[in-house]
């Protein structure tokens, strides 16, 4: 493994080590790092981080969000103009959103969507140079659990918390998930929406979910112990 | 001007392939593939000469080192992170449906990868029974006439190549 993995990184730093190794024929970069001439260059601050076989990327703490073509985001509409809505995401950019981007949308059949309300999309154009668009079906039309999100509560949160959480090997959600029934929708856009049965385990999830951003896992263990037990006394 | 290239195309002939007569060549079906054969050739040469005219710059190559990069702008691909959507204890049974599906296709993805692992490729099948076919043989022919079996088999190998037929 390379050098400086697991290690705190800034930008400009040259990572000479990964463009000179012969170990990985072939590297993808993610997000934080890139190309210049010849150089793996960092372009964000955080911890280097790395996955095999050679995927290396930048764990960085933000709170602005940047859109990336292909992440589920969550959004409210803040206005319809015409034929598409305008959604934002939270990025620099109000997002559009056709309304014939909803299952079972066409010309004539509207979907049902007002000012105000919370949508949960996928960025179909993501793009510097772009206004982001997202949509609520996927490639086959079906919906597939987007679309508008009613009910619920809904709070923001850092950009790395959102990642921690829908993490493969985060356990948080589904510890919660064995003692309360709920639901909920992750924007990657550092907003999370809880919907549960009674207000208090609303705002115990919400709790537990925000302090969870630097727990290790025995740690979220303990938390959600403790939660529940406060909950049934 | 397109005799004189049909003899010189029929003189190359003669020298490479066997040689028809000349009855034959002067036959309407003959004369017009020669013909055909000519205007291509005819079309190729100048195809040639125009590209020999252009002007090409000499640029060093850049792309040698530029694909071995390839850019991830998003974290899921990275972190390989879940669908966002999630209910638990039946709260909503359409999305448990739709995390169901998505851990099914995850595990599918995982037990592909081990097996790849474990299994044998193809590739290495082959060349296993390939150097086994001779090895086995052996086993079962004496000591004596070893020597003469290997023979066979080569003999049995040069037997099955193409045989052109003769022309006349």
């Amino acid at each position: 493994m390379a050098a400086h993995v697991n290690e705190v990184v800034l930008p400009g730093d040259i990572l000479q080590e990964l463009s000179d190794s012969e170990q990985y024929p072939k590297l993808r970069l993610g997000p934080g790092l890139r190309i210049d001439v010849d150089n793996v260059v960092v372009c964000k601050c955080g911890i280097l981080r790395f996955r095999e076989p050679s995927v290396f990327w930048v764990d960085t703490h933000q709170k602005r969000y940047v859109p990336v073509k292909g992440e589920n985001i969550l959004g409210i509409v803040i206005s319809k103009a015409g034929d598409v809505f305008k959604v934002d995401i939270g990025s620099s950019e109000m997002a559009t959103l056709s309304y014939l981007a909803f299952e079972g949308a066409t010309k004539r059949n509207r979907p049902n969507v007002q000012i105000g309300d919370l949508i949960y999309g996928k960025l179909l154009v993501a793009n510097k140079d772009m206004e982001p668009e997202i949509v609520c079906i996927d490639s086959t039309g079906r919906s597939s659990g987007l679309g508008v999100i009613s009910g619920g509560f809904m709070f923001k949160c850092s950009l790395g918390l959102v990642r921690k959480i829908v993490s493969p090997d985060c356990q948080l959600m589904k510890l919660l998930g064995k003692h309360m029934p709920y639901e909920t929708a992750v924007g990657l856009n550092g907003r999370i929406w809880i919907k549960a049965k009674t207000l208090s385990h609303t705002i115990a999830i919400s709790n537990a979910v925000c302090c969870a951003e630097y727990m290790s896992k025995k740690q979220t263990e303990v938390m959600v112990k403790q939660i529940v037990s406060s909950q049934w006394t | 001007m397109a005799a004189g290239m049909g003899e010189g195309v029929h003189s190359e002939r003669e020298s490479g392939r066997a040689h028809l007569s000349k009855h034959l060549m002067q036959m309407k079906f003959m004369q017009r593939r020669q013909d055909n054969e000519n205007k291509v050739e005819f079309e190729e040469s100048q195809q040639r000469r125009i590209d020999e005219t252009h002007w090409v710059i000499d640029v060093p190559e850049l792309t040698a080192k530029q694909n071995r990069y390839s850019l991830e702008p998003s974290h899921i691909a990275c972190e390989c992170l879940k669908f966002g959507r999630m209910s638990f204890k039946g709260f909503n049974p359409a999305i448990e449906k739709i995390m169901k599906t998505y851990d099914t296709e995850q595990e599918l993805e995982l037990a592909e990868e081990r097996e790849k692992e474990i299994a044998v490729s193809d590739d290495e099948m082959a060349k296993r029974y390939d150097s086994l076919i001779g090895t086995v043989g052996k086993k079962f022919v004496k000591k004596r006439h070893r020597s003469s079996a290997d023979n066979e088999v080569e003999a049995k190998k040069s037997k099955l190549g193409f045989l052109k037929p003769s022309d006349d």
